[in-house]
């Protein structure tokens, strides 16, 4: 690694196939921009394949429903943390997306008059959260992630998007001048060679983080990738903090059970065979919001009326929704509970804990895709060049608790509106590339050549296994003030392990274990922040439940938190309480 | 638990070879992907591809025991006491478990697998009755693992010019689909003694999917397809 790699231009590039990855790069492609879209697995292997229960538009097809009523609880499930800007802008474009992916062949399951046909879930109702719940998820049967995703792609194919499959990006690439993003490294898995890919605009649709916990319904590729480039950038990253536990993984195995199932009619019980959740969401009882479900079963397992020889789980009924809804509706769901829990639904309810599932916090970016940090006076300056949308990004639509299906709508809308904004960009630019400077590429290079040089030290696989236990023990559905301080703490020396990792396997040609060194990088980062944001914020309000601090405060901690990876500092923005055109809707006391 | 699995690094090996682990699984590994996981936490060179780890993404089809399948969803329960684990057969080998499998997403590309419809759009969603969406059933779910198409003889032989069990499956795909507007440029194109012809009903793609689907009925749907329009 002593040459400078080589260096490939693009207008654009767009690091991530995910759902919302191949939504911009559908946009740029059709405007003809030249555009490489990265990717660590083949496009359709990327982990929206695994969304199983929806995605959410008010279409109106099953229910009476508004977008102003999705806005409502989307505001009121992310517990006002979220930027209500982004939010009505959101709900606003929910229904244009949605029915573009149905025009561009998206297997919608349908009603009798041949409309989309839509669910319940969690959070959503109509009418500013009256107990009668919107039908607002539209979905495929138990697939829509994997419906979705094989349809972005094949409309990629059909526009002929360039694809650099089984290709990492590995770091940003800055200009010292004023910052602009330039453009990233980039790793080919099968020759292991590297290159510098630069761009005029450059797009993070990394997807999430959740391999940082031990329990996890992510993917192994979710690594925190997106997070852990812009963190070494000098990128802050927004409410880390807030980290999503889905009630219903699998019990052992951690595969998600969609709350689609919830949807459909299914419900908690406990030890006792109670439907618990009557006691703590009297109208919405299963179908609250998943902070509020996930507490509810962790405390009910807390206080002994756990099911099973441990009682360590609580089960999940849908018998008795009969064979036809279930085969029909949810047949992705019986075979995972057949093959993963070795229990048939339609006999047996399904046992599951909450799983660690969604990163709300990521890159801070506006709506239109544009990452901005903090510089001089503004809390927000737009960092040139650079962009973000997916999961690995934090709108914030989401603030602290996103609700069931509104991820699929989040790829959907800001993969577009992200794709839109760097055609605008990219126009408005003169035509040169910028030059690069002779050190572009030299944090990659000195990463890669530490791991080519070190003979011994850790085995990353270790100082994974130790990050995962890690930020599951002290980083939960509650977190304890103590815990917390000793889970930083810990986080930091496995920080610092990591610069002691090596690896073996010295081979160019596909080499499994210098790509998982480098990821552990990535998620390391992403869990320092989400265990010092979280020891930090002392009120509890969506998926941050602290034991000392059980309310919310809205006076001092309504606002968002930015950690910087320098010096492992703190800093805090504003929340956008102001809408785009409508009135704000006021902070009220969260109950379902 | 005995693995002997295929060996190969162009990098550094002459040629491939077979090697042998032992490992004895957690209580809690219960596919075959747990164990392979705990095979590479012993010898980290080990390669193989892998992501969602519940069947959905199609990364880890591999030959298990002479039967091609996806490790993750292959419990270990089901497996005898000594495994032999190969690359999927017939396509190039990258390294280890890890093939080359441009040849295939170039047949499944070759298909036009999207739809094609050109008609102004309406304002709203295009209507389709419950029924015409029940014909894609069975045939949306493909997850592109691979499995069926190496397990083909007639693709083994012609995969440049056969398209092969998982690409034939998504051409039907999109004839099945009521708002698919190219049927007959569909069906023109497979009408070739290549394309569409070579599969000789030998089933093996049927017995080996993953996710259950039946490319052979499908290419049993096209051709029945191409009789009706000469009639
Ligand atoms: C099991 C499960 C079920 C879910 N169900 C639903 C649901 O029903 N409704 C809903 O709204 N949401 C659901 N979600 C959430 C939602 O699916 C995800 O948040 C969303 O799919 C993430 O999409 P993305 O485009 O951000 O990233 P992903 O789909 O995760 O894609 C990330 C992409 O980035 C690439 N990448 C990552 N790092 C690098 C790198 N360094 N270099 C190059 N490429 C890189 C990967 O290869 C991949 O292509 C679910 C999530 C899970 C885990
Ligand atoms: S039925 Fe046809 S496609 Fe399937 S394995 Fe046999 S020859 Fe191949
Ligand atoms: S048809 Fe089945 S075996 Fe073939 S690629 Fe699709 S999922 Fe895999
Ligand atoms: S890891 Fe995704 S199919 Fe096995």
């Amino acid at each position: 690694m002593s040459v400078a790699p080589p260096v490939r231009r693009f207008d654009a590039i767009v690091v991530g196939a995910g759902g919302s990855g191949l939504r911009a790069a559908l946009e740029l492609a059709r405007a003809n921009f030249k555009v490489a879209v990265l990717t660590k697995v083949f496009p359709t292997r990327s982990h929206t394949v695994a969304a199983q229960g929806g995605v959410a538009a008010p279409l109106a097809n099953s229910s009476e429903d508004h977008w102003h009523w999705h806005m409502y609880d989307t505001v009121k499930g992310s517990d006002y943390l979220g930027d209500q800007d982004a939010i009505e802008y959101m709900c606003r474009r929910a229904t244009e997306v949605v029915v573009e992916l149905e025009h561009m062949g998206m297997p919608f399951d349908r009603l009798e008059n041949g409309r989309i046909y839509q669910r319940p879930f969690g959070g959503h109702t109509q009418d500013y959260g009256s107990a009668k719940m919107a039908m607002r998820a539209c979905a495929v049967a138990d697939r829509t992630g994997h419906a979705m995703l094989h349809t972005l792609y094949q409309q990629n194919v059909r526009a002929n998007s360039q694809f650099f499959v089984e290709w990492m990006a590995l770091d940003l690439i800055r200009d010292p001048q004023d910052g602009a993003v330039l453009g990233v490294t980039a790793l080919e898995m099968e020759t292991g060679e590297v290159s510098i890919f630069q761009a005029k605009a450059t797009l993070f649709a990394t997807g999430g983080s959740g391999r940082m916990f031990f329990s996890s319904t992510n993917a192994f590729v979710n690594t925190g990738d997106g997070p852990g480039m812009a963190a070494r950038a000098g990128i802050p990253l927004q409410d880390m903090e807030f980290y999503q536990f889905h009630p219903t993984g699998v019990y052992g195995a951690g595969v998600l059970i969609t709350e689609g199932v919830r949807g459909e009619g299914g419900y908690l019980l406990n030890r006792n065979g109670e439907r618990f959740m009557e006691r703590y969401a009297p109208n919405a009882r299963d179908l609250a919001s998943r902070d509020v479900v996930s507490r509810a079963m962790t405390t009910e397992i807390k206080e002994g009326r756990g099911c099973g020889p441990e009682a360590d789980h609580v089960l999940l009924k849908l018998d008795h929704l009969g064979p036809e809804v279930i085969n029909q509706r949810l047949p992705g769901i019986r075979e995972i509970a057949i093959k993963f829990a070795n229990t048939d639904p339609v006999r047996e309810p399904i046992p599951v804990v909450p799983t660690a599932h969604y990163q709300m916090g990521g890159i801070p970016a506006n709506y239109l895709g544009q990452v901005v940090a903090p510089e001089g006076a503004s809390h927000e300056a737009i960092v040139p060049g650079f962009y973000a949308a997916g999961e690995c990004a934090c709108v914030s639509v989401h603030g602290g608790n996103r609700l069931g299906c509104n991820s699929l709508l989040d790829l959907l809308v800001f993969g577009k509106s992200s794709g839109e904004q760097m055609i605008r960009d990219l126009r408005a630019l003169p035509r040169p590339h910028r030059n690069l400077t002779p050190d572009a590429g030299d944090l990659s290079r000195a990463r890669l050549a530490r791991l080519d040089a070190a003979s011994s030290g850790e085995r990353v696989a270790d100082v994974y296994a130790e990050l995962r236990k890690t930020m599951q023990a002290h980083c939960g559905v509650f977190r304890f003030p103590e815990l917390l301080l000793e889970g930083v703490e810990k986080m930091k020396q496995i920080a610092a392990r990591l610069g002691r990792v090596y690896i073996q396997d010295r081979s160019k040609i596909f080499n499994t274990a210098r790509i998982e060194a480098l990821e552990l990088d990535n998620l390391a980062e992403a869990a320092l922040a989400t265990v010092v944001s979280a020891q930090a914020r002392k009120e509890s309000r969506g998926a941050q439940a602290r034991s000392d601090f059980p309310e919310r405060d809205d006076r001092d901690w309504m606002k968002h938190t930015l950690w910087y990876k320098e010096g492992n500092r703190l800093a805090y923005k504003p929340v956008h309480l102001k809408p785009l055109t409508v009135e704000a809707f006021e902070p009220k006391v969260r109950t379902y | 638990m005995k693995f002997t699995i295929y060996r190969y690094d162009p990098d550094r090996d002459e040629r491939p070879y077979l090697k042998d682990y032992e490992v004895t699984p957690d209580p809690a590994d219960r596919m075959l992907l747990d164990a392979l996981v705990r095979v590479k936490a012993q010898d980290e060179s080990l390669a193989f591809r892998r992501s969602c780890r519940e069947g959905v993404c199609g990364s880890d089809a591999m030959n298990i025991n002479g039967r091609n399948g996806l490790a993750c969803i292959t419990k270990l329960a089901d497996l005898p006491q000594h495994v032999t684990l190969r690359p999927l057969p017939g396509l190039p080998v990258i390294r280890d478990l890890i093939v080359d499998m441009t040849q295939f997403f170039k047949q499944y590309e070759s298909v036009k697998p999207y739809l094609v419809n050109h008609e102004a759009p309406p304002e709203r969603e295009r209507l389709q009755s419950p029924a015409e969406r029940e014909a894609l059933n069975g045939l949306y779910e493909c997850i592109l693992c691979a499995c069926c198409s190496t397990a083909c003889p007639s693709f083994w032989w012609n995969p440049d010019k056969f398209v092969g069990p998982a690409g034939l499956l998504q051409a039907y795909r999109f004839l099945a689909d009521s708002r698919d507007l190219a049927s007959s440029e569909r069906l023109d194109d497979l009408e070739d003694p290549y394309r569409l012809f070579r599969c000789h009903t030998i089933m093996n793609c049927v017995d080996v999917c993953p996710k259950g689907l039946n490319p052979t009925r499908a290419i049993g749907k096209i051709k029945e397809m191409m009789v009706k329009r000469a009639i």
